[in-house]
């Protein structure tokens, strides 16, 4: 796990990370989670698919956000908190 | 009634008019003669090899190679993941394996085909293929404990056989207006059965989509005329209804993978407007019961099937089940086909549908070098919440994210411990053993962070 807090975090990947810490009930501080690190895979978080459905729940609940399978920038979102975070906001609806 | 096993050869298809809807593929009526002709012209391409990994995420695609590659003798292998290291495995054993996908690229390791576009081959009509009861035509894999792939056999018959009662319990068997959506991949055993094969020898129709996001299930239903039905999973189920997704009439509603709550169900049957039925089966077996989840606990076998107990164990015969299988979960028979399900045995792990044993997980962690010991744990499920596993490791000289590379390796990532603890010894009792009772109370310990 990345414990760089060196990375500052914008309001809303500071708010989504703990989001997230609380919808997949992570053991782990919202400081821990480097805000520019993939969020699948090895490094970062490595999430899985029922984390995904989770992680989608949440975001139509606090955001108004719909994810799509089908969305061809679904790599690319969860590519990061960044990404997540900028998703949202170009998409949100609360 | 169409029984498979007693007939020497079952048609590729159920009857049906040539012309008659067999599948929708983005918004787009596919014909039974179409699909015909698909099978037929890929069946050309394919190479001679004995045996196939159909990765192809779009269903109907999924079902033409399946059967192309059945019209050409070769066996569908169906392995409960696509690591890196057990598709390494199953080249070794399974020699001229090759992979046929409608992505970008097939694993590393095996010799790929990328599915062709067949929209301009046109053939004459021609009968519909019949293909050997005894053929083998799927090879399904469980984990055994060592991490080895233990192989299933299933026949052409006994898979036709097994859907259609599946079908008729159901109560939609050679309903050719009534069209399947699943959220399950085609990739394993219950999308096998109860997305794919279910349409081909059942009679109803398949939806080519695999919807995975509540926004995708509901615009899969609309893209297509009714009347609909959704085969999926409680994760599925439960993400719909806390999404409160609106979705498009439903005469029927499958479920299975994972033990479903009675308050799901009801909340599921009142939400859409239909009945829910779960279905219960293990890859051995295939499907073996059902019920309506929503007013009893109580499952029936399907046609044929019996069930006798053997000391604690139960154990079904008869039908589409080959000799005499046991069930992996504590069971209570009320008759020779009714019965209750009162959990898991301690050793199998489900998780979101996919299976494994905590025997093969301990034997992959333990085989990591630098792990001194280890062993996975299963906290006690809490109502509707998927539970995921943890993990003890005595290594000193790797850190937590070393050890979960390696495993990532090894397992599906769905059984990857969350967390991981790094603790000092296990709890070995004097002649070696791990109690379920001293886990337990390790596990509270970390939880409440004395140990990290």
């Amino acid at each position: 796990m990345n414990t760089k807090a060196d990375i500052n975090k914008t309001g809303l990947e500071q708010e989504l990370a703990q989001h997230i810490i609380t919808a997949l009930n992570l053991d782990i501080s919202s400081a821990e989670i480097n805000p520019l690190a993939p969020l699948y895979g090895d490094e970062g978080l490595g999430i899985d698919s029922i984390d995904v459905l989770e992680i989608s729940l949440m975001l139509t609940k606090q955001y108004g956000v719909q994810l799509r399978s089908d969305d061809e920038n679904n790599a690319e979102i969860f590519a990061s908190l960044r990404n997540l975070a900028n998703h949202i906001q170009q998409h949100r609806t609360k | 009634m169409p029984v498979a096993q007693t007939m020497q050869a079952v048609p590729l298809l159920h009857r049906r008019h040539p012309d008659s809807i067999f599948a929708w593929q983005g918004g787009k009526a596919i014909s039974a003669q179409r699909f015909l002709t698909d099978v037929l012209s890929l069946a050309e391409k394919l190479p001679a090899n004995p045996y196939v990994l159909n990765l192809c995420a779009d269903r109907y695609r999924f079902a033409v190679v399946f059967s192309a590659a059945m019209l050409r003798g070769q066996i569908s292998l169906l392995p409960p993941n696509h690591t890196p290291d057990l598709i390494n495995r199953l080249k070794q054993c399974y020699h001229g394996l090759y992979c046929v996908t409608d992505g970008a690229n097939g694993p590393a390791a095996l010799q790929t085909i990328i599915y062709p576009d067949l929209s301009g081959i046109n053939l004459p009509k021609s009968a519909m293929p019949e293909i050997p009861a005894s053929q083998v035509a799927a090879i399904v894999f469980t984990s055994g404990s060592t991490g080895d792939p233990m192989p299933n056999e299933k026949t052409w018959g006994a898979i036709s056989r097994s859907v259609t009662v599946e079908a008729m319990r159901l109560g939609i068997f050679d309903r050719g207006d009534l069209t399947l959506l699943g959220t399950v991949p085609a990739q394993h055993m219950y999308g096998f059965e109860s997305t794919v094969l279910i349409a081909m020898q059942g009679g109803v129709r398949l939806h080519a989509a695999k919807p995975f996001f509540p926004a995708d299930i509901s615009e899969s239903l609309q893209e297509i005329p009714g009347p609909r039905a959704l085969v999926t999973t409680p994760v599925h189920l439960r993400a719909l209804i806390t999404n409160k997704t609106a979705l498009p009439k439903l005469e029927l509603i499958v479920c299975a993978t994972a033990p479903l709550s009675r308050e799901l169900a009801v909340q599921a049957e009142e939400l859409f407007g239909s009945p829910l039925q779960e279905i219960y089966g293990f890859t051995e077996a295939g499907q073996i019961a059902s019920r309506r989840t929503a007013i009893t606990d109580e499952w029936h076998t399907l046609e044929g099937l019996a069930l006798h107990q053997k000391g604690e164990t139960a154990y079904v015969s008869g039908g589409h089940v080959v000799g005499e299988l046991p069930l992996n979960d504590i069971t209570e028979l009320h008759s020779e086909t009714t019965f209750l399900l009162h959990g898991r045995t301690a050793d199998l792990i489900n998780i979101a549908g996919k299976r494994t044993s905590l025997a093969s997980l301990n034997h992959q962690l333990n085989s990591i070098e630098g792990v001194k010991d280890g062993v996975f744990f299963m906290p006690e499920e809490k109502a509707g919440e998927t539970s995921r596993l943890t993990a003890f490791v005595v290594a000193a000289e790797l850190s937590g994210s070393e050890i979960l590379s390696a495993l990532r390796q090894r397992m599906d990532a769905i059984f990857l411990p969350r967390p991981l603890h790094i603790v000092d010894t296990l709890p070995r009792n004097s002649t070696g053993k791990l109690t379920r009772d001293s886990l337990e109370k390790l596990f509270q310990q970390c939880n409440k962070g004395q140990i990290k």
